[in-house]
């Protein structure tokens, strides 16, 4: 019997052709611990075995199963034991091979891109993360699907303020070998405050130490299905009834996560990992963060209103998950990536969403200062002072904070750059010109917060 | 390996769209388990509960006779494991 109705098929037919529901990414989590070597040469060449001989099904099965489910799977990506990790073992100052094999072993396989030439340093940068974090200006200049991330902070150790002024410096050294893309290394370079071990959105996914050999983690997607859920209440339906439909909204997209994520770890033969509940928006029309927000009630993201209406966005969407999988995990919480998004591009334009409301949507958001193109003038002090920021909400509410900057080379505030794809296009924003210049100067470490104490 | 999917086709009613298929169906292997089908203001909308017989024709191969055939009687046909409604309309 059919205990399906028609109107429900219907509901997820739409959801698939009219409101951009897809699966945004499928990530082979992979350990690369046993490639290190002393000769950086042969473990570029371990490295490439291993990621090819053990994602080489990836995509085919990622291909297969999107077509008899019927729902599209944007991308298929590979995140890898942070490089810092296994740099350690051989002497090589220039670490760029490790990322153009990572490149070329990405390439092999068709994947979209490999998450991993990562470091954490929150507190204290070993000889291997300098050396790491020296090489990805020249690492994400000479490769095409490389991702980096570096961890600065963290709840239990407070912010490493020197990690930071060097990853603001690292920031501006990648613009600069990125130039002539109007610095777009820099999209692929995120710097974290709390970074989990098995997020599989990039360009901040890795695969973390306590994660098993190889692992699936899933992301899923969504933004245009609860827009057109929140636009179809009436006027005066109240929050509850927002956060409600919404509410119902997420299980069902994380329903459709489990199951693939099931079905490709099982087709895969690997552990199925985690389901991410983040909202994660696409350039699309009506596939935007921002739309939901102004759906729910304010006139243009950004605007007195805004912070409220993403914090019950992001609630709903995590209680509406919590209930369609029991392995949540990542990051889970609302993207507000401004490149990504064509509603946030248009608030940025009409100069209602601005870097300081970004931040303070950060705090009641998953990764909130993302995909934000600054000028390219802009100070390291600057730069370092924002990170440091976005890292103090962090450390002190206890979450995940991220910041993907892009000061474009040569790029001054309304400006527009375009990335394409994914990446989008995006105003050059302005950056408030007092910047702690002299609080980043001071250096050391920003102490764990008493919050952090909790044994 | 015997699969249950959801046929769902949608599009202007005319004459023989359950003929055509079915047809595709029958000749596939395919058993259909249980119809609805209804025309709402012209729109001719049918769901099947069908069980894919993958050993006779694989499922991509299914979904593309039935797209073929979609095409030539003017309906956007879909076939979908049926687990994914289940997964998300049910608790």
């Amino acid at each position: 019997m059919l205990n399906i109705s028609p109107e429900e098929i219907v509901e997820t037919l739409l959801m698939i052709t009219q409101q951009n529901l897809d699966i945004r990414t499928v990530t082979l989590g992979l350990s690369l611990e046993e490639c290190a070597d002393e000769d950086i040469s042969r473990m570029s060449e371990k490295m490439v075995r291993t990621v090819v001989s053990r994602a080489e099904k990836l995509v085919p099965v990622c291909e297969a199963i999107g077509a008899e489910y019927g729902i599209p799977i944007v991308n298929r990506r590979i995140a890898v034991t942070p490089m810092a990790q296994l740099a350690a073992a051989c002497p090589d100052n220039d670490l760029t091979p490790l990322a153009t094999a990572l490149d070329r072993a990405a390439d092999e396989i068709g994947v979209d891109f490999v998450g991993g030439f990562s470091a954490l340093v929150h507190k204290g940068t070993g000889d291997a993360d300098a050396r790491l974090i020296g090489s990805i200006p020249s690492a994400l200049a000479s490769t095409e699907r490389v991702c980096a991330s570096v961890n600065v902070a963290s709840t239990r150790s407070g912010i490493n303020m020197d990690a930071v002024l060097r990853m603001a410096e690292v920031i501006s050294e990648t613009a600069e070998a990125t130039a002539e893309r109007d610095s777009f290394g820099c999209g692929k370079l995120v710097v974290f405050c709390n970074m989990v071990e098995d997020n599989p959105f990039m360009a901040g996914a890795m695969h973390g130490p306590g994660e098993p050999d190889a692992v699936v983690n899933v992301g899923i997607s969504g933004p245009g299905v609860v827009r057109a859920v929140v636009s179809a209440l009436p006027d005066d339906a109240d929050l509850t009834a927002v956060a409600e439909a919404i509410k119902a909204t997420a299980f069902k997209i994380t329903r459709a996560g489990e199951l693939i994520a099931r079905e490709a770890a099982r087709r895969l033969g690997v552990q199925m990992g985690i389901v991410d509940l983040s909202l994660a928006p696409t350039p699309a029309a009506g596939d935007s963060v921002a739309e939901i927000i102004e759906a729910i009630g304010v006139k243009r993201c950004g605007g007195p209103g805004t912070t409220t209406a993403l914090a019950l966005l992001n609630d709903a969407v995590k209680k509406g998950g919590a209930m369609g999988t029991s392995s949540i995990g990542g990051l889970s919480g609302a993207f507000i990536p401004v490149s990504e998004d064509a509603g946030m591009v248009r608030a940025v334009n009409e100069g209602a969403l601005t870097l300081e409301k970004l931040e303070a949507m950060t705090s009641v958001c998953s990764v909130g200062l993302d995909m934000i193109v600054i000028p390219g003038d802009t100070p390291v002090e600057t730069i370092g002072a924002v990170i440091s920021d976005a890292c103090a909400i962090g450390v002190v509410n206890n979450k995940t904070t991220a910041t993907r900057l892009i000061p474009a080379r040569g790029k001054s505030v309304g400006e527009i750059v375009e990335y394409g794809g994914l990446f989008g296009t995006a105003p050059v924003m302005s950056v408030n010109e007092w910047a702690g210049t002299r609080l980043m100067r001071r250096g050391g470490r920003f102490p764990a917060p008493l919050s952090s104490l909790r044994n | 390996m015997h699969t249950p999917a959801i046929l769902s086709v949608l599009g202007e009613d005319r004459v023989g769209i359950v003929a055509a298929i079915s047809r595709v169906l029958a000749d596939s292997g395919t058993n259909i388990e249980d119809i609805r089908q209804t025309i709402i203001s012209g729109i001719f909308s049918m769901t099947m509960l069908v069980t894919v017989d993958e050993e006779r024709t694989p499922f991509d191969e299914l979904q593309r006779r039935l797209t073929e055939v979609g095409e030539e009687i003017g309906q956007q046909v879909t076939l979908q494991r049926e687990d994914v409604f289940r997964y998300m309309h049910r608790i």
